[in-house]
């Protein structure tokens, strides 16, 4: 797949901190790219970098494939984390003001605000000054701004913090929609849980390094602990009935009115043959594969400390 | 460049249509016009009641010269006792009583003056003035040197001053020209200089400039803001301007009429700092007066004014863009205002002592101290616009321009790598030490 943004080999260090250190991602068109990692990490100093906002210290960045530059700006779109509005002016007069800024001209700008605010019913409030406008209503406007100029690659540093729930689902929403017109994109987040569901492809960054990248899937199945919850009604001795070398008993205890057990599966062995095992002496309520979580995986990974792409 | 413009204009055009804009815009030149005019209404208006004065005058014969009336003051001398007069005293037709003791000459403090109210500051100091003037001729007439002599000695000097090409110069209009230029340059640093650090704590306390410089260079964005302020300023001393000369002209129309008395002019130029002494006199006869309308019409001429308005525009236009990316550094360096306080000393101290040493070298325009802050970046905007009135040498001048020019890049280039750091710096108190290490950060 054609990549769209390629960071190699990125440095930057403020005087004694260093906030990246050979940080190379590679972001391809179409995806929805997750970057990962706790607070301070690195994330938002490698978005500035990414948003020609400061430099790095060493490294190169690819577009397109060519060299990153000022003309660029107009195919990204930013949300950054720190985000507002002019307070004391007029909602429209200040989106098309950062309409134009994005290189859209203004009578362009017009008609594609009037169709973003006629999609989030805010009409009534082109005239209005932000000032008078709820943190919900500026939190839409906001993200008007930052996708009005259709940007090929839409950059969100943490897009789910401060949003209330019904504009965060509304924005989920709008980002599937987008990716599905071909836009690209990059979110932020701390929170790991929370973009799993979206994100198809994830980069891990602690401590100014980055430990892991690659799709979720593939992520998913590398780290992979085979390991299966089994609700079921019947004895201990039945369970181990059921059971030969290839499996590992790792916890067994009472749940509710029966038995909950979690088994790793060694190998390559086929989980039916488990469960054909099981159907014979046990009665099964559920069985379920414990996936891991991205925070697991994460603490894998830094735990392993060492750094893992995955392609394709 | 296009997107400047539009920072530019939207700096631009939100200031212009704010309410306090439009306010300072009107009422601005209403208070210009009220410090021409009320001066002039004071002085015709205020003091036309005749204040009649009883003198009760207890001097030997010899001495008793009746005390000059004016306009305002009106003497009349009374044989009564003071007690009697006290006593039959009419607030509706003397305005007080004043008593002479009988040593006036020895002892000048045996004067009195009795008032029913509060005694007014002008008749007293014209009273206290016709006795001094009084006493001085009595004490010359005791020593034997009479009136007549006197007058004759009495000699008024009104220096002409040319340049060596014979033009008539004049120290006090280009003292006045030069200062008000000055002035203007200081005040116009001031108020703008401020307004550009206020727009970027506001853009960085409302969370918009990460938005905004993703799609500009910070500097652009800065630029743009010093630029557009200045647009602003211009436009609001424009009209200022414009306002202040209708309302002046349509006021003085109106209000003052046409026969106003060479006095009121007198007393009005004399406000204005103007040669005292030729205005005086020019309130004697109508002859004099005119001759120094056409004084003042010659010395106008002398001053070199499109020498003047050209620097006015230079140095206005280089202190302003030379403070402003200061003030734009230090608003980036913040989190509020409350916190630009350390920042700001160090940058309004030249100008605070720029303005204080104008003051003095309106006395002495080419002295040591004079040449030296008119040739430094930070003080020259306001001391040189002083001194170019009186005449400055050329290589002087393209020496402080030359270094107004280089200071305002030098400036620029030291804000612009603060302000690219700062504006991104929330929550974080910084320092001078800080402020150091910025200037050398990558991009």
């Amino acid at each position: 797949m054609p990549n769209i943004l390629e960071v190699r080999n990125v440095s930057k260090a403020y005087d004694k901190h260093v906030a990246l250190e050979n940080v190379s991602i590679t972001i391809n068109k179409g995806s929805v790219f997750g970057l990962l990692g706790p607070n301070g990490a690195g994330k938002t100093s490698l978005i500035r970098i990414i948003n020609q906002i400061t430099a790095p210290d060493s490294g190169q960045i690819l577009f397109d494939g060519k060299p990153l530059s000022p003309q660029h700006t107009a195919q990204i779109g930013y949300l950054p984390e720190e985000r507002g509005l002019y307070r004391k002016m007029e909602v429209g007069e200040q989106v098309l003001y950062l309409a134009q800024l994005k290189g859209l001209s203004r009578a362009d700008a017009v008609i594609k605000l009037k169709y973003w605010f006629e999609k989030f019913e805010i009409k009534d409030w082109w005239k209005k000054k932000v000032e008078e406008l709820s943190k919900g209503m500026q939190q839409k406007v906001q993200f008007i701004v930052t996708v009005v100029h259709e940007p090929k690659l839409l950059i969100l540093d943490e897009p789910f913090t401060g949003f209330d729930p019904i504009n965060a689902n509304l924005i989920k929403d709008e980002l599937i929609e987008l990716r599905k017109k071909g836009t690209t994109i990059a979110l932020s987040t701390h929170r790991m849980e929370s973009v799993e569901e979206l994100c198809t492809h994830i980069a891990l960054i602690n401590k100014s390094r980055k430990l892991l990248e690659g799709p979720v899937k593939e992520v998913r199945k590398l780290y992979k602990s085979n390991v299966y919850a089994i609700e079921y009604e019947g004895t201990n001795i039945g369970l181990a009935n059921s059971m030969w070398g290839d499996f590992e008993l790792i916890e067994n205890e009472p749940f509710g009115d029966w038995m909950k057990a979690l088994i790793k599966v060694k190998g390559d062995i086929n989980t039916n043959a488990l469960l054909q095992g099981l159907i014979n002496n046990v009665t099964i309520h559920s069985f379920k594969e414990l996936v891991p979580t991205m925070n697991d995986i994460f603490i894998q990974s830094v735990t392993n400390n060492e750094i893992q792409t995955i392609h394709e | 460049m296009n997107k400047i413009l539009l920072i530019l204009q939207r700096e631009y055009v939100t200031r212009v249509k704010k309410k306090s804009f439009i306010v300072m815009t009107i009422l601005g030149p209403i208070l210009m016009a009220a410090i021409a005019i009320v001066p002039i209404l004071i002085a015709k208006y205020s003091d036309d009641k005749i204040n009649k004065i009883m003198v009760i005058d207890q001097r030997p014969e010899i001495f008793t010269t009746m005390l000059p009336s004016s306009e305002t003051v009106l003497f009349v001398n009374s044989k009564i006792s003071l007690d009697s007069a006290k006593r039959a005293f009419d607030p509706e037709k003397f305005y007080g009583i004043l008593y002479l003791q009988d040593d006036m000459v020895k002892n000048p403090g045996g004067a009195m003056l009795f008032t029913e109210k509060q005694a007014n500051l002008s008749v007293t100091n014209y009273i206290e003035n016709s006795l001094e003037k009084q006493i001085e001729q009595d004490k010359l007439k005791a020593e034997g040197i009479d009136q007549k002599t006197l007058s004759s000695i009495e000699t008024t000097v009104n220096l002409k001053t040319l340049s060596l090409k014979g033009e008539e110069n004049s120290a006090e209009l280009a003292t006045i020209v030069g200062f008000i230029c000055g002035f203007l340059i200081y005040l116009f640093i001031f108020l703008y200089g401020v307004q550009v650090m206020r727009g970027v704590i506001e853009e960085k306390t409302n969370r918009i400039v990460e938005v905004i410089i993703s799609s500009v260079k910070p500097f652009e964005l800065m630029m743009g803001k010093i630029i557009g302020i200045a647009l602003v300023g211009l436009t609001q001393f424009l009209l200022w301007i414009i306002l202040t000369l209708t309302i002046t002209t349509i006021a003085s129309k109106v209000i003052i009429d046409p026969q106003t008395d060479a006095k009121v002019v007198a007393q009005t130029m004399k406000i204005n700092n103007l040669d005292q002494r030729a205005l005086e006199e020019l309130g004697a006869t109508p002859k004099v007066k005119e001759d120094a309308i056409t004084k003042v019409f010659s010395q106008l001429s002398s001053i070199n004014f499109p020498l003047i308005i050209t620097c006015f525009f230079i140095y206005f236009l280089g202190g302003y863009l030379l403070y402003s990316a200061l003030f734009a550094a230090i608003g980036a360096a913040v989190d509020n205002e409350t916190e630009t306080q350390q920042f700001m000393l160090p940058v309004t101290i030249p100008l605070i002592l720029a303005f204080i040493v104008a003051q003095s070298i309106v006395q002495n325009p080419d002295s040591q101290l004079g040449f030296w802050f008119s040739i430094f970046p930070l003080t020259s905007p306001v001391v040189m616009m002083v001194r170019i009135a009186f005449g400055v040498p050329p290589w002087e001048l393209a020496l402080s321009i030359g270094l107004l020019i280089a200071g305002f890049i030098g400036a620029t280039w030291l804000a612009g790598r603060i302000y690219r750091t700062g504006i991104l710096l929330y929550g974080k108190k910084v320092n001078y030490k800080e402020l150091a290490k910025w200037l050398f950060y990558k991009g």
